[in-house]
């Protein structure tokens, strides 16, 4: 059993009471809701008669079902408006703040908490969405739950839940020129598998992991959950407390110097024990690219796709089925693979310093003719912000659509779709069949740069030889 | 799948039915029910579109188009079942297509939980029972499932299976529907609340 990690120190914290059947009650610090998982939940508090229990605690924005060329009200889907038009009247009723379209704070919900200063170290994060995972960055406990949960903490600001371990994942020395954030966590499923994490939270550390930005690290917290981790997270240091100053919800003045005391005393201690411990050397991680099914089955760009030999007995059956739906070979390249769409955006990789490096890329460049390429910012202010740096224009001159920001063709919930069999560059996190809205879609997850280098070559290349230029 | 729906309440002690295999690893969320579905504001017509893309592939060899597995209650899974996506939309539509428990080689977590949410036991067993569970039931086999006893019994046979005491003690009270059982300690909750840092040292949050 792990002690003395921040997982630990935020766990004890947060524990209200030991419930009869052998779980824990936990208090929920940050509670964030969207139109999606949310409305069943409200339902089922109004057929309890119930009301929420702490208002302040919980925030709303809207983000899967959005449309990202068109957001006029009301919605061409009669479905999405409905969702919409749902959680509006929710949240109205049961007065909790709602960051709506053309707030100036509307977005994907995991882009949007961090940049208002609401994910703090320290805190109890819960969301029914999985990628809740990302709010760990800032060394939070935060995860992903499902609809009836979302209705307990509505209730209750607590959940009924077994403490997990804790894994140490150590990545050492440094990530190398154009081997980004999204390169190293899909290296790291890649070595563990997908399942690894299942029970687990994932502490990343060491010395490539301290040397990586707030939104770097979210990317890495991000993806914990592909790797089968329901919460992973990153001890809070001075590039945490630089991000969270001055953002509208963080503490301010004495309270700030307060906060950042505390928050250092989280910390994971020297002497912390772990249920397990991994070392990754960041150095040897090249450019990764997904081939299969899963987040795990991904490769260097210079590496061929696995050979059934070279995989162990229990990854044979799911990459028999990944060579048969991707209609790739054992053995072939990556490289050079043809593209159809290449997709920049979502909660992995839809941050102002994503679309900064691949706007790097893209710059002076064009898409490739066949090539369909969009931008999806995450959320209103990453879209600001790029606007007022110009990034737009770049994108546009290059031949990339520019959209209004959603959680767009991450999930497939709104009009971006992949479309038959076509094979899509995705910065997002899952490659799963039919994930990007067509049932033989195919989707390759790489870093936002990998996406921008293919949309210009029009194929899976080595982004470095973009940098070289 | 089933007539009229009647969703698991109270104690769940005894699951009877039959089982339908369905084989695969890391069989993801979005499989189960694919995002187009998610757009709804209740989970009533779930049950029809459970793996629907995966049916409309298979052209009604998919286990759950199979005369045999018609009315089957119980889904004997491979590893890591459930993955991906935390929709509580993909029990839901498995709860609303008749199964009533999973007996699998391991599965996601947040798939678990909210499994155990909605009165959906999971049970786990290693791989080589399962393979034999899961031959039998394409022949067809009716367990009886003893939550306490964590036991399936057939007619020729009976099989152990793992279950967290935590899970097992929730549905043999009922409490696996929480919400009572967390607002029993509402003082406690109160109290909680008053403790933590960031909520003493932040006037700013509810901006």
């Amino acid at each position: 059993m792990s002690q003395y990690t921040l997982f630990d120190k935020v766990w004890d914290l947060h524990k209200v009471a030991d419930l009869p059947g052998g779980s824990s009650q936990i208090f929920i610090g940050l509670h964030l809701i969207h139109e999606v998982t949310s409305p069943q939940a409200f339902g089922a508090l109004k057929d309890k008669n119930l009301n929420v229990k702490f208002p302040s605690r919980t925030v709303a924005t809207v983000d899967h079902i959005v449309p990202t060329d068109n957001q006029n009200r009301p919605f061409k889907d009669i479905l999405a408006e409905q969702m919409i038009d749902t959680l509006e009247k929710n949240c109205a009723d049961h007065k909790i703040r709602f960051f709506n379209i053309g707030s100036g704070s509307q977005g994907i919900v995991h882009v949007v908490a961090p940049e208002l200063g609401l994910t703090q170290p320290g805190m109890t994060i819960a969301c029914g969405d999985s990628h809740t995972s990302t709010h760990g960055a800032f060394g939070s406990i935060a995860f992903g739950i499902g609809t009836s949960q979302v209705r307990d903490v509505l209730a209750s600001q607590t959940l009924a839940m077994n403490k997990l371990k804790v894994r140490k994942i150590f990545c050492e020395n440094k990530l190398t020129d154009g081997v980004y954030a999204k390169d190293l966590v899909l290296h790291i499923i890649n070595q563990l598998g997908v399942k690894a994490g299942v029970g687990y939270a994932y502490e990343f550390t060491g010395p490539a992991i301290s040397e990586l930005s707030m939104e770097e690290r979210m990317t890495i917290c991000n993806m914990s959950i592909e790797g089968g981790a329901r919460c992973g997270y990153i001890n809070p240091d001075e590039t945490t407390f630089k991000y969270i100053k001055e953002k509208k919800c963080s503490p301010k003045n004495q309270n700030w110097h307060l906060s950042v005391n505390w928050w250092k005393s989280l910390v994971s201690e020297e002497n912390a024990i772990y249920d397990d411990e991994i070392i990754i050397d960041a150095a040897k991680v090249e450019p990764t690219v997904t081939w299969g099914i899963t987040p795990g089955q991904s490769v260097g760009i210079n590496q061929k796709i696995p050979e059934l030999n070279d995989l162990s007995k229990e990854d044979q059956f799911i990459a028999g089925e990944a060579y048969e739906y991707m209609g790739f070979n054992p053995g072939q390249e990556i490289k050079n693979t043809p593209i159809d769409v290449c997709f920049i955006g979502s909660c992995t990789n839809g941050r102002i310093s994503d679309l900064r490096v691949a706007s790097k890329i893209v710059k002076g460049n064009r898409v490739a003719p066949h090539i369909k390429a969009f931008v999806v910012p995450g959320s209103e202010k990453v879209a600001k912000e790029a606007i007022n740096e110009g990034l737009d224009q770049i994108f546009k001159k290059a031949g990339f659509q520019w959209r209004e920001p959603g959680c767009s063709m991450c999930l497939a919930m709104n009009p971006d779709k992949l479309k038959g069999n076509q094979i899509s560059a995705s910065s997002s996190n899952r490659n799963f069949k039919g994930r990007q809205g067509s049932p033989n879609g195919r989707t390759l997850l790489m870093s936002p740069a990998m996406v921008a280098a293919a949309a210009i070559s029009g194929k899976v290349c080595d982004v470095r030889d973009f940098l070289k230029k | 799948m089933t007539g009229d729906f009647f969703a698991p309440q109270g104690k769940i002690k005894i699951i009877k039915g039959r089982c339908i295999s369905l084989i695969g690893d890391d069989i993801d969320t979005d499989r189960i029910i694919p995002a187009r579905f998610l757009k709804c504001v209740t989970f009533d017509s779930l049950g029809s579109a459970v793996f629907e893309d995966d049916r409309k592939d298979l052209k009604g060899k998919h286990p759950f188009d199979l005369r045999i597995n018609k009315n089957s209650s119980i889904l004997i899974v491979n590893s890591n079942f459930g993955c991906g996506s935390s929709r509580e939309h993909a029990p839901q539509a498995l709860l609303r297509w008749g199964i009533r428990a999973i007996i699998g080689e391991s599965f996601a977590e947040i798939f678990y939980s909210n499994c155990v949410a909605i009165g959906i036991p999971c049970f786990t067993m290693d791989k080589i029972s399962i393979n034999t569970i899961q031959e039998k039931s394409e022949k067809g086999l009716i367990f009886d499932i003893d939550i306490s006893e964590a036991e399936a019994r057939a007619t020729d046979c009976k099989f152990k299976l793992e279950i967290k005491s935590s899970s097992r003690n929730m549905f043999l009270s009922g409490e696996w529907d929480a919400t009572s059982t967390l607002l029993q300690n509402i003082g406690l909750i109160e109290e909680k609340i008053k403790q933590l840092p960031y909520v003493k040292l932040n006037d700013d949050f509810s901006k």
